[in-house]
């Protein structure tokens, strides 16, 4: 197939095979050996929008359904979604996005599960975590009744439909309407219970979210109740007023997807909901590492100056930040004494978690938690599984990983 | 050191590019104005298919001499791209062009008569 490249050049390049394009990961799974630890990849993604078909029917309002669905019909005009500008693909460079159509699946079975297996076997993943692309957005909606019926539409199918394909490899923190509190409980009544529901993802791209605002503690206990997880998923906002000042993509990525954490993280710290829900496990996601180690040194400062502004805490913010989980991706790998500080910092061997982030561009192959020469056995199988393992009750695939898991004290039972 | 056909010089046009596997390794070869260059299939990078992505021109950002910027450009410099993270490197060295410590194995061309051929 032809790319587009320079000044309208087009280049030639093979049409997509995801099992192709990831050989040479596969390759690293045969050399480590990786079909004998369990390896769970905790924030993978799929397009949603190209299943909107399915997903948008399921919404209750009907009036919102007829909304987006005629703004979706041919001639239609109207979008479903916010969208904030950005180069993903970096101008084609980055082949899977501008080449993703071209690539051939099965017909007769969800296209999304069929993709999601040949990423997962080339990497020797065992089992990952959907979550969507676009609705990363869903926050940014003027109308919180759309944002609910969004997150009800797509937590529907993907417990309805998605996952019933996936044979059981994929699993989901469903996403809540974080806009709307009452509806955020709601769906935490109605698909807690459901198969392969971990937990609940709030998206943090918003213009203003105050996680500790009463109407959400009910939201929270009841997840903390089913003993479910809240992960927290950032991402980028370039039309952000924030944002507004960088004028390179690389500039509004590097810092929108730490931003968003570094906020809400702080808030949730300072205003002691640790203390509030001491059992409800909370995971940071996809805003890569380093901005933990100065959010912790920046709040430990102002906490001894400003006791009277968070009297919930009962130790350092940093002791409760080491007890939250981080997702690991996208790991800035540039300076090994800095990452390997950082892991110290946050206590990386009990509360690191492997993730891909695939297809994005910015994916990290479980070889780059394996290969850090810093780590010890424990740590590499605790990050890529066995602390996930624990958190999600996801069982062992073969008798050696359930061993490693025993090994490395994480086996829960199958 | 092994001598792997390629193919013949006459087959290959300006901007083409082929894969060769010799045991364990892959050898991307290019060729790009006349010539023939051969580097590492492995991104040095995640271990990605380096050679097998998009060739694109370098971009320069060119300065006034009062040091205002013209802009982003396309320069007559080509590289070639991993298609896994983009990482890009020069197609004349294989040097990573933002740091070129960095720098995929290269081969070496030898060319008989219309015969192409790596040597790894």
């Amino acid at each position: 197939m032809d790319l587009i490249s320079d000044r309208g050049r087009r280049v030639q390049v093979e049409e997509l095979n995801t099992t192709k394009l990831l050989a040479h990961a596969a390759k690293q799974s045969r050399d480590n050996k990786f079909d004998e630890v369990l390896i769970v990849d905790v924030d993978a993604h799929h397009y949603e929008n190209e299943n909107f078909g399915e997903i948008l029917p399921f919404m209750e309002n009907e009036v919102m359904k007829q909304l987006v669905m005629a703004a979706r019909s041919k001639g239609g005009r109207g979008s479903v979604l916010p969208s904030t500008p950005g180069f993903q693909d970096m101008g084609g460079r980055v082949t899977r996005y501008p080449l993703r159509a071209s690539e051939k699946t099965n017909p007769d079975r969800l296209r999304d599960a069929q993709l999601g297996e040949r990423w997962m076997d080339a990497m020797g993943v065992d089992y990952s975590c959907l979550f969507p692309t676009g609705m990363l957005n869903v926050g940014l909606h003027p109308q919180k009744e759309m944002e609910f019926e969004l997150c009800w539409a797509y937590n529907r199918w993907v417990t309805e439909v998605a996952l019933p394909q996936t044979n059981g490899r994929m699993f989901t923190q469903l996403c809540l309407p974080f806009s709307d509190p009452e509806g955020s409980l709601r769906c935490v009544e109605t698909f807690g219970h459901r198969p392969g529901v971990g937990g609940w993802m709030v998206t943090t791209v918003r213009p203003k979210m105050p996680v500790y605002d009463n109407a959400y503690m009910k939201v929270y206990r009841a997840i903390e109740e089913r003993g479910q997880t809240l992960a927290f998923h950032s991402g980028p906002s370039w039309g952000d007023h924030t944002f507004q000042s960088c004028n390179r993509f690389i500039s509004a990525h590097a810092l929108g997807f730490s931003w968003y954490n570094i906020l809400h993280c702080t808030n949730w710290v300072v205003n002691g909901m640790n203390e509030r829900f001491p059992k409800l496990p909370v995971i940071w996601i996809e805003a890569g590492l380093a901005w933990i180690p100065f959010v912790m040194q920046r709040i430990d400062h102002e906490f001894m100056l400003r006791p009277s502004e968070c009297p919930l805490l009962k130790r350092k913010p940093s002791e409760y930040m080491r007890e939250m989980y981080y997702s690991s991706q996208p790991m800035e790998i540039q300076d090994m004494d800095a990452l390997e500080c950082t892991f110290r910092m946050i206590d990386a061997e009990n509360t690191l978690l492997y993730a891909s982030d695939y297809p994005h561009w910015d994916f990290d192959l479980p070889s780059t938690i394996w290969d850090l020469p810093f780590l010890t056995d424990r740590a590499r199988h605790n990050i890529l599984g066995g602390t996930a393992h624990k958190l999600f009750k996801l069982p062992p695939r073969n008798e050696a990983q359930k061993q490693n898991l025993i090994k490395y004290g994480n086996y829960i039972g199958n | 050191m092994a001598e792997q056909f390629v193919g013949k010089a006459s087959e290959f046009k300006d901007g083409d590019r082929q894969i060769v596997r010799i045991g364990e390794q892959e050898i991307g070869i290019f060729k790009h104005e006349g010539e023939f260059y051969a580097y590492s299939n492995f991104c040095l990078h995640q271990g990605g298919p380096a050679c097998e992505g998009l060739t694109i021109a370098r971009v320069e950002e060119r300065l006034r001499d009062d040091k205002t910027s013209m802009g982003l450009h396309f320069t007559n410099d080509m590289n070639f791209v991993c298609p896994w993270h983009g990482y890009e490197y020069d197609m004349k060295t294989g040097e990573h062009v933002s740091n070129r410590k960095i720098k995929l194995r290269k081969y070496n061309i030898v060319q008989k008569g219309n015969d192409v051929y790596v040597i790894a």
